[in-house]
């Protein structure tokens, strides 16, 4: 492409193209904001390093079968065992349990708000709903201790233990119903209005375009919104360490006290282990399968997401 | 067509139009309005607006922006019910029936009063499953394949998707697009269309697709149209009503009915000078 040639009288006031001002304010924003993101970069590094080493060192004297497989978790015994399946299974326990709770609740909530609620409800609903999420989860692990237990599953259930999976689940389930809501709410009000309006004016309830319309088009958002308030289950501690008590328990039963990963993390490392000890190795193997656990989770429902997306672009 | 001055396009159109036979008295009255108004909130957007509108024919609603077009034809079919603060008065009877009588469902009002929006506003699903939405949804009895490939015929479609009804509704082109609403909307079995600017984000092709379309619907159904563009009302309609909006006395804009008849009066003898500045292209 050949450029027409412009002339620029010297007289016609342009001027010199050079910079004339120094820009060291500029230069000064950029270097910030790059030590700013190096910040965050560096310390996932550190911690990745801090974890995977001792990690590594773990597996040098467990077997990753005998971790992966056994059943015992007996680290403090003089003869300990490191069968890690009780932590995993309490986990999974629980978090079950909060799924249970919040998806249906989070998502009603969600459907709610976007689809019924008026303006009025919404603006003072949502503020209020987001406030459940600024409780600290100490707070939450005392009221499951206290209020839900105590109060209320000791009459359902008499035999259950005081520590327990059920009102630890529970209650975890409540806290990540903001998380889940809001954010689900988010993905439903950026549905286009245009598609409500074509379902109504097929002769649709409100239900039917909520459920067939709006749900399945806002779906991405709203799995995005489910896997992160299951990741934050996953890795809660608070609640599971003050509420589920800290017996590693390889059973289903959620009446039944359980240890899961996080509150052995949680208590095994506030506890005075030898650094260099196999016990206190063991802490960042648990918490580099947590890791691997999380980012799996991650990895597949970005990829259902994906794969939904590809069958409707 | 560049050289041709406005009233020659429209006399052409006009000729070529529907609306030779087109009578004043109406015999065969679908909807009848009288000193209807609407509003959103304490705002008055039309002042009382009395027609009726006949069956089996194309009526176009014209006029500048912001006249009330929109508002009045949602009001047909209690669109606007879903607007938080509009409210209607007056009366808009369909088939004698006051749509906003106390026992009126407008679920079901919605259901045999079918809209085409101005932006084609097909859902996130395959083509078939667009087709099939209304149905399903309303309990429609039958073979759903049958029903489907009947409404994408109607809406000459159906040769261009056949083979695609898995495919998302997302790849098909803006055009196709909205001849699969108006499969959609047909899916239902509506008596009455509603079509809101159908052709404004659509090219001259596709444009005359769907306005091909409406002509063929027309024998089965009744079409109400608004529409920005002169030829196409002058083309497809039966008959026209011009709005515009007008300050009151206490300087609020209202949008009101200035004229309504036969198409081809409306456009070769308009009986009031604003109608006449209109269509002609005079309009502030
Ligand atoms: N949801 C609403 N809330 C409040 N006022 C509204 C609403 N929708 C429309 N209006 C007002 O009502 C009047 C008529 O609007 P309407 O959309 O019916 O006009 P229109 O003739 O369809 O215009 P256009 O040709 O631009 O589509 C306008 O003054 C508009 O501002
Ligand atoms: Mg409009």
């Amino acid at each position: 492409m050949s450029r027409p040639q412009i002339a620029v009288s010297a007289a016609g006031g342009l001027g010199s193209l050079q910079q004339t001002r120094s820009r060291v304010g500029e230069k000064l924003i950029r270097a910030v904001l790059v030590a700013a993101a190096a910040v965050s970069i560096l310390t996932t590094f550190g911690i990745v390093i801090s974890v995977v080493v001792p990690t590594i060192e773990f597996f040098s004297e467990v077997s990753v079968t005998d971790f992966l497989f056994g059943t015992v978790w007996t680290p403090l015994f003089a003869d300990g065992q490191f069968g890690v399946l009780p932590l995993v299974t309490g986990t999974l326990v629980i978090t079950a349990i909060a799924v249970v709770v919040a998806l249906p609740l989070g998502l009603g909530a969600a459907v709610y708000l976007s689809e019924y609620a008026s303006d009025r409800s919404r603006r003072v609903l949502k503020p209020t709903l987001e406030l459940l999420a600024g409780i600290p989860t100490v707070v939450f692990g005392f009221f499951a201790l206290e209020f839900v237990t105590q109060m209320l599953l000791v009459r359902i259930f008499p035999d259950i233990d005081i520590f327990n999976a059920l009102s630890a689940g529970l209650v975890m389930g409540v806290m990540i119903i903001p998380t889940i809501a809001s954010l689900s709410e988010d993905a439903m009000a950026a549905v286009p209005s245009g598609l409500r309006d074509g379902s109504y004016a097929l002769g649709s309830t409100k239900r039917q375009t909520a459920m067939k319309v709006v749900i399945p088009a806002a779906l991405s958002g709203i799995v995005a919104a489910f896997v992160l308030g299951i990741s934050r289950a996953i890795g809660e501690t608070m609640i599971v360490t003050i509420a589920a008590g800290l017996e590693p328990n390889l059973s289903l039963n959620p009446l039944q006290g359980m240890q899961t990963m996080t509150s052995y993390i949680a208590a095994a490392g506030s506890g005075d282990l030898s650094t260099g000890s196999i016990e206190y190795k063991s802490i960042f193997a648990v918490g580099f399968l947590l890791f691997v656990m999380t980012f799996l989770m991650n990895m597949v429902s970005i990829r259902l997401v994906r794969r939904y997306r590809q069958a409707y672009q | 067509m560049p050289e041709q001055s406005i009233e020659m396009q429209l006399s052409s159109a006009l000729t070529d139009g529907r609306s030779q036979g087109i009578s004043d008295e109406i015999s065969n009255v679908v909807f009848t309005l009288d000193d209807l108004r609407v509003f959103y909130g304490d705002y008055q957007a039309i002042r009382g607006v009395s027609l009726t509108i006949a069956k089996n024919e194309i009526t176009a609603f014209i006029g500048p922006s912001g006249c009330g077009k929109s508002t009045l034809l949602r009001s047909f079919n209690r669109m606007n019910d879903l607007i938080p603060g509009a409210r209607v008065e007056g009366l808009l009877a369909y088939h004698g029936t006051d749509v906003y009588g106390p026992d009126v469902d407008p679920i079901e009002v919605r259901r045999r009063i079918g809209m085409v929006f101005q932006k084609p506003n097909v859902f996130p699903k395959s083509i078939y499953d667009n087709v099939a939405y209304g149905p399903r949804v309303n309990h429609i009895k039958g073979n759903m394949d049958d029903l489907v490939e009947e409404c994408l015929t109607k809406a000459a479609l159906w040769d261009e998707v056949k083979d695609d009804l898995k495919k998302s509704a997302y790849a098909l082109s803006g055009g196709q697009q909205q001849r699969l609403v108006i499969a959609r909307c047909i899916a239902v079995r509506p008596e009455v269309i509603l079509m809101d600017e159908p052709c404004a984000s659509l090219d001259p092709i596709a444009t005359s697709k769907i306005e091909e379309l409406m002509r063929q619907l027309a024998v089965e159904y009744t079409i109400v149209i608004v529409t920005h563009n002169m030829q196409q009302a002058a083309r497809v309609s039966d008959r026209t009503a011009f709005f515009t909006a007008e300050l009151d006395e206490a300087g609020v804009r209202h949008g009101r009915l200035i004229e309504y008849g036969p198409t081809r009066q409306i456009f070769s003898a308009p009986q009031d000078k604003r109608t006449e500045d209109y269509i002609s292209g005079r309009f502030g």
